[in-house]
């Protein structure tokens, strides 16, 4: 058994293991279904070539471990999309060779309350000749609500085998197990059910009536929950009121674990420093490695936090709603309702942002709302305005009757949220004029209890995912930028020659770092700066920042040589430019600051979110786009800004 | 593009024939708490649309009840078998309704 951790093809392989695949609609119960059978045994990849999730796991029978494959949600095998098309060739034996291993049998999931409209996928599955049991799931629901169904008749109608699992009952599941031990013993149907629409109408009609089903009747207490949740106005007032705790959440419960994460990762680096005694080791195990371990760590409150919230807003059923009220505003945009909780999570942070875009359905709207997440303020960017709002605006400075630096703050929030509105509208306009070909629908669940186990799950599956995926990345860059900011390293001698005392730690650091290969860097990208203002010192910050945004304050600390490399205000207020015609002026100048402060609300600084976006498309073309589009962005918008406010100032 | 797809692209789904027909009502034309049966769909209705359309229970001859609409009446909340599927305003015009 091995894994690829590479995106297409297979995510589980192995030669002689049985694979089954679970069909069915979205809302149908087959996730909770896929997570009884497989638990925390499952692994996540993309189908070859497009955006969708891929979900695999192992599950025991007695006849040993089999591979089951959860298919994305479908209502037909009849694909609109290029994503749904390679799902349905999943399906085609004939089209094994890609990767896409056919699976061996299939399990239809199918709500037992929407049994009228999913016979109609059962139909398009049984037309595959793959061999097929099928699953009913929500016959609880179907009792409360008045009605019924005699499985045993329906299995004889359809000629499959029927098992009903109510919210992976563990019975239940060992029945359906015991059936996957013998596929090859699996009935198959002795007519194939028609496909044209007055027959197959007429067939659901004839398998129904046969298996005594008794249609189910309004779900009343979902009405009645609607009648408020989904008020034009008590809807919206909920609606806010649940997005401003979702968001405060992820926040407060998530900030002050990060806050513990970083201080000790902060501590572990120096009890490393002071204990080892070579000084590049010291660098590379304090510095490099734990300050990359914990970078990698400090993401991860966040992510649980999140894919918690999300996994019970959506097991409850709020989610369909909230992407319901949410849906004109997110069609401003090219995108459709369901975009708009990754977006809102991006405020946080870019990264769960883009991990929550696997609830889109369509692969044109992931891409597009993937491109545009990173726009949105997300926390790390919070201490860069911070420093840098502190230098353009003066702290008593007042407009009306607020504080001019809050002001110029939620300024910069507005401009990152139109500006990601707008990449979003472009990118999905890029992806083709699709509006009728691929119509926007989305089925109201009824509102259920969510299972714990389900959030746990997801909450596991996103952390272990990201650490396993992304944390390379994000290890390797940081090391990398370690080496690139402290080397070459400068023995006492040359020290003393260049004045600097050894014993002075704050500037013996400084001189490392203006002679380091980072700053022949800085001095290198000069003319690409030079038009916004930015000398080689900010070039270091800068290129330190492409690590994660926050880095930037401390770098320019170190760079201006600072007393408190975290809080270098003063410092860099009191930095000179060296040479050209500017040369002994302040370096900090407003319109210099303003295109500062502009390119970090459009530039893609954070290796994370690059990796992350790796991870989500399987390709590096998409980070690539990301990276360019927005490089470009901000160096544009910065110029901007530099001009605008130097016409002001 | 797989064997099943192919065949369940060959599905016909039929045009009401009442494009441009004076009074011919469609699924935006209604007001929450109505009820009609499909009669059809629009011409400038793709048919990979209609086919998407009849899988999700928006078939000809199926009853409809129109169950509420978002705050700015844009998406709508159809019952079609037994479910609440959610679709814009601009796919329910191409939907052809006649009375239930």
């Amino acid at each position: 058994m091995s894994e690829h951790r590479h995106g297409g093809g297979a995510v589980l392989t192995g030669r002689g293991t049985r694979r089954f695949a679970l069909v069915g609609s979205p809302n149908s119960g087959k996730t909770t279904l896929f997570n009884a059978l497989t638990g925390l045994k499952a692994k996540t990849g993309n189908y070859p070539g497009v955006t969708v999730a891929r979900y695999e796991g192992l599950t025991s029978t007695g006849a040993g471990d089999v591979i089951v494959e959860d298919l994305p949600g479908t209502y037909s095998l009849d694909p609109i999309s290029p994503d749904e098309v390679v799902v349905t060739e999943v399906l085609d034996p004939a089209i094994g060779e890609h990767g896409t291993p056919t699976p061996d049998g299939l399990v239809a999931v199918l709500d037992a309350t929407a049994l009228r409209r999913s016979l109609g996928l059962l139909a398009h599955v049984l037309r595959t000749g793959l061999p097929t049991v099928l699953v009913l799931t929500f016959t609880d629901d179907l009792a409360r609500r008045a009605g019924s169904v005699d499985t045993a008749a329906l299995a004889a109608a359809l000629g499959v085998r029927v098992v009903p699992v109510t919210a992976g009952n563990r019975s239940q599941v060992a029945a359906l197990r015991r059936m996957l031990e013998s596929v090859d013993e699996w009935p198959a149907p002795a007519v194939l059910p028609p496909t044209e629409p007055v027959e197959a109408a007429a067939w659901t009609r004839s398998v129904l009536g046969r298996a005594a089903y008794e249609v189910p009747e309004v779900d009343l207490r979902t009405r009645r929950i609607d009648a408020v949740l989904l008020h034009p106005l008590w809807g919206s007032v909920v609606f806010f009121a649940t997005m401003f705790a979702f968001f405060q959440t992820i926040f407060a419960v998530a900030a002050p674990v990060q806050g513990w994460v970083e201080s000790l990762f902060g501590r572990l680096g120096t009890v490393a420093q002071e204990h080892i005694g070579n000084p590049w080791l010291a660098g590379l195990v304090g510095q490099a490695l734990l300050g990359g371990v914990g970078g990698v760590l400090v993401f991860l409150p966040q992510i649980a936090m999140l894919f918690v919230l999300i996994a019970l807003l959506e097991g409850v059923g709020y989610l369909s709603r909230a992407a319901f009220l949410m849906d004109r505003v997110m069609a401003k945009a090219g995108l459709e309702g369901r975009a708009f909780v990754s977006l809102l999570s991006s405020f946080a942070c870019a990264i769960p942002g883009i991990m929550a875009t696997r609830s889109l359905p369509s692969a044109r709207d992931r891409l597009a709302t993937m491109m545009a997440a990173p726009l949105m303020t997300c926390s790390a960017r919070l201490p860069v305005y911070v420093l840098l709002i502190g230098i353009l605006v003066p702290d008593g400075a007042r407009v009306g009757p607020f504080g001019a630096q809050g002001v110029v703050m939620f300024g910069l929030y507005v401009l990152g949220a139109l500006s990601a509105m707008t990449a979003a509208w472009v990118f999905s306009r890029l992806g083709g004029r699709t509006s009728l070909a691929m119509p926007f629908y989305m089925e109201m669940p009824s509102y259920r209890l969510p299972k714990p186990s389900t959030a746990a799950i997801a909450v596991w599956e996103a952390c272990t995912a990201f650490l396993r995926k992304v944390g390379t990345i994000i290890l390797v860059t940081t090391v990398a930028l370690w080496a690139l900011l402290s080397f070459p390293a400068r023995g006492t001698d040359e020290l003393g020659a260049a004045g600097v005392d050894p014993s002075d730690q704050v500037a013996v650091s400084a001189y490392v770092l203006d002679h380091s290969y980072a700053a022949d860097l800085g001095h290198a990208v000069e003319p690409v700066f030079e038009p916004l203002g930015y000398d080689w010192r900010i070039n270091i910050g800068i290129l330190s920042s492409l690590a994660a945004r926050e880095t930037f304050v401390a770098t320019l600390g170190q760079v201006g040589a600072a007393d408190n490399p975290d809080d270098p205000g003063a410092a860099l207020r009191a930095m000179t430019v060296e040479s050209g015609p500017r040369a002994g002026q302040p370096l900090f100048t407003a319109p210099v600051t303003a295109s500062l402060l502009v390119f970090f609300v459009y530039a893609l600084q954070c290796m994370s979110t690059i990796g992350v976006m790796r991870r989500e498309t399987g390709t590096w073309r998409w980070p690539g786009i990301a990276f360019g589009y927005m490089f470009v962005l901000a160096w544009g918008m910065a110029l901007l800004a530099r001009t605008l406010v130097g016409l002001f100032a | 593009m797989s064997t099943v797809s192919r065949l369940l692209a060959q599905r016909v789904t039929p045009t009401s024939g009442a494009d441009g027909i004076l009074g011919t009502r469609t699924l935006a034309d209604l007001q929450p708490g109505d009820r009609a049966r499909i009669s059809g769909y629009a011409v400038d209705l793709p048919a990979a649309t209609r086919r998407r359309l009849v899988d999700l229970g928006f078939a000809p001859g199926g009853v409809v009840d129109v169950v509420r609409r978002a705050p700015a009446h844009d998406p709508v909340v159809y019952r079609v078998a037994e479910t609440e599927m959610a679709i814009r305003r601009v796919l329910a015009r191409g939907i052809h309704v006649e009375r239930a």
